[in-house]
């Protein structure tokens, strides 16, 4: 069974480590918040000038002066802090933030990122998608592994415009975790109950397969 | 101390004129100069170029000017509530500036601080970088970007005093401070004017000096893009 939108934030969550940073993009990254594994500490970070984010407010307590990047009323937590645009960006570009989760249309096997345009049709932006891809030493992208047509957008090269080069270190789809070597995808783990053959019809791109291929484990 | 307030909006507006380079705060409709937008919409000043994150929605924050045709150029980073906007940048009426939104920041940033360009490495490899310098510092590669050349800063905070201090709440602060003393003019409009004096200095956001306009605003309707709400056990 390919996972859904849920259970792909879940096995991202796995990945959070005790004492991160964590900067959460919109859609499925979102999700992640929701799923932060026991005993393990981290900090949000939302672009738009806070670390500390908290879970969406009581209704009543709604405050047009705290939101998400996503533009979503939030809360905080306590230890939050609130900053300026330039100084987000340059405790992102500065490194400081540990991981960067975010979405993406297309994923190449040297890295390379494409997530803001698909030209003629939708350009909405890059947001900060640009500066967290280029500058996060650790990044991990949430996507489906095909389309709505059933096209593979794990991909040899990116056929979108990019929105940063070299830069994805692992991808979870709906249907597997996979991991960007210096030799291109290696396929680390299967949703329950997919088999890695309907994987590799999946993937446009080469897989590196070693061994037995573990299921995920979502709980 | 040096006076900056002014009585209200028209007197903080004066000087924008037709054709200028307008930055305006704000993330969203989070922390925008909702007092200034709707002074420019009476004003009827065209053919702008705008500098902010967003461009509002259809009928709020800089939505509002789309609609009457007086923006020219737009020059943000994402641009995806708005219809209108998405209509006249595909039909070719607007000119649209896309950027990173970390780029947009320290755009500002430099214009402020009087330094006339920077490296990031924010775009390399992207079309982003077309045509401008690239350049390696500690195996990275990065992008020069320039300093924005802006007629007019328009920024909003919570509070603010006659001198110009400046103070923001939760993420309204945004791009307000990057903004402030970023254009040959700044005008600053506060929903609490104060005397001075009346702020603690140890916790004063954005010095008066990077403010030549202070107004108190009237009517601040701070809408809600998305409403997001857990419910009560």
């Amino acid at each position: 069974m390919a996972l859904d939108k849920n259970q792909i934030a879940k096995r991202i969550a796995k990945e959070l480590k005790h004492n991160y940073y964590v900067n959460l993009g919109i859609g499925i990254p979102t999700l992640v918040a929701n799923y932060i594994p026991e005993g393990i500490d981290v900090e949000f970070q939302s672009e738009n000038g806070i670390l500390g984010m908290g879970p969406f407010p009581f209704e009543g307590d709604e405050d047009a002066d705290l939101i998400n990047a996503g533009k979503q009323t939030i809360t905080t937590l306590p230890g939050a802090s609130f900053f300026d645009s330039a100084f987000s960006f340059g405790m992102i570009r500065g490194q400081h933030v540990d991981l960067t989760i975010l979405g993406a249309m297309e994923v190449a096997e040297n890295g390379d990122i494409a997530n803001w345009k698909i030209p003629g049709k939708m350009v909405k932006g890059m947001g900060g998608a640009m500066d967290l891809v280029a500058s996060a030493e650790n990044i991990i992208v949430a996507m489906m592994h095909v389309n709505k047509a059933g096209e593979s957008k794990i991909l040899k090269k990116c056929t979108l415009p990019l929105t940063g080069v070299g830069c994805v270190k692992k991808v979870v789809t709906e249907l597997a975790v996979l991991e960007i070597t210096p030799q291109g995808f290696k396929l680390l783990e299967r949703a329950p109950g997919v088999t890695v053959e309907h994987i590799i019809a999946s993937t446009e791109a080469d897989l590196i397969i070693e061994g037995e291929i573990p299921e995920m484990v979502i709980d | 101390m040096i006076n900056k307030k002014v009585n209200n909006v028209q007197e903080a507006l004066q000087g924008i004129e037709n054709g200028m380079t307008i930055m305006l705060g704000g993330f969203g409709l989070c922390g925008i100069p909702e007092n200034s937008i709707a002074e420019l919409v009476n004003k009827e000043t065209t053919n702008l170029t705008c500098i902010s994150n967003n461009a509002g929605v259809d009928d709020f924050g800089l939505g509002l000017l789309l609609q009457k045709r007086q923006i020219k150029k737009m020059i943000s980073s994402y641009v995806g509530e708005n219809a209108e906007f998405e209509r006249q940048m595909l039909s070719g009426e607007l000119e649209v500036d896309l950027i990173p939104q970390g780029t947009l920041a320290e755009r500002c940033r430099a214009a402020q601080a009087g330094i006339p360009a920077f490296f990031t490495p924010a775009g390399y490899g992207t079309e982003v970088a077309e045509g401008k310098e690239v350049r390696e510092f500690n195996g990275k590669m990065h992008v020069m970007e320039h300093a924005f050349n802006a007629d007019f800063a328009i920024v909003k905070a919570w509070k603010g005093d006659e001198a110009g201090n400046l103070v923001f709440k939760g993420t309204a602060r945004n791009f307000n401070p990057c903004m402030a003393g970023a254009a040959k003019i700044t005008i600053a409009e506060v929903e609490e004017l104060l005397p001075a004096g009346s702020l603690d200095p140890n916790e004063i956001h954005i010095p008066g000096i990077l403010v030549n306009r202070i107004f108190q605003g009237v009517k601040y309707e701070k809408r809600i893009e998305q409403r997001t709400v857990r419910a009560k056990n």
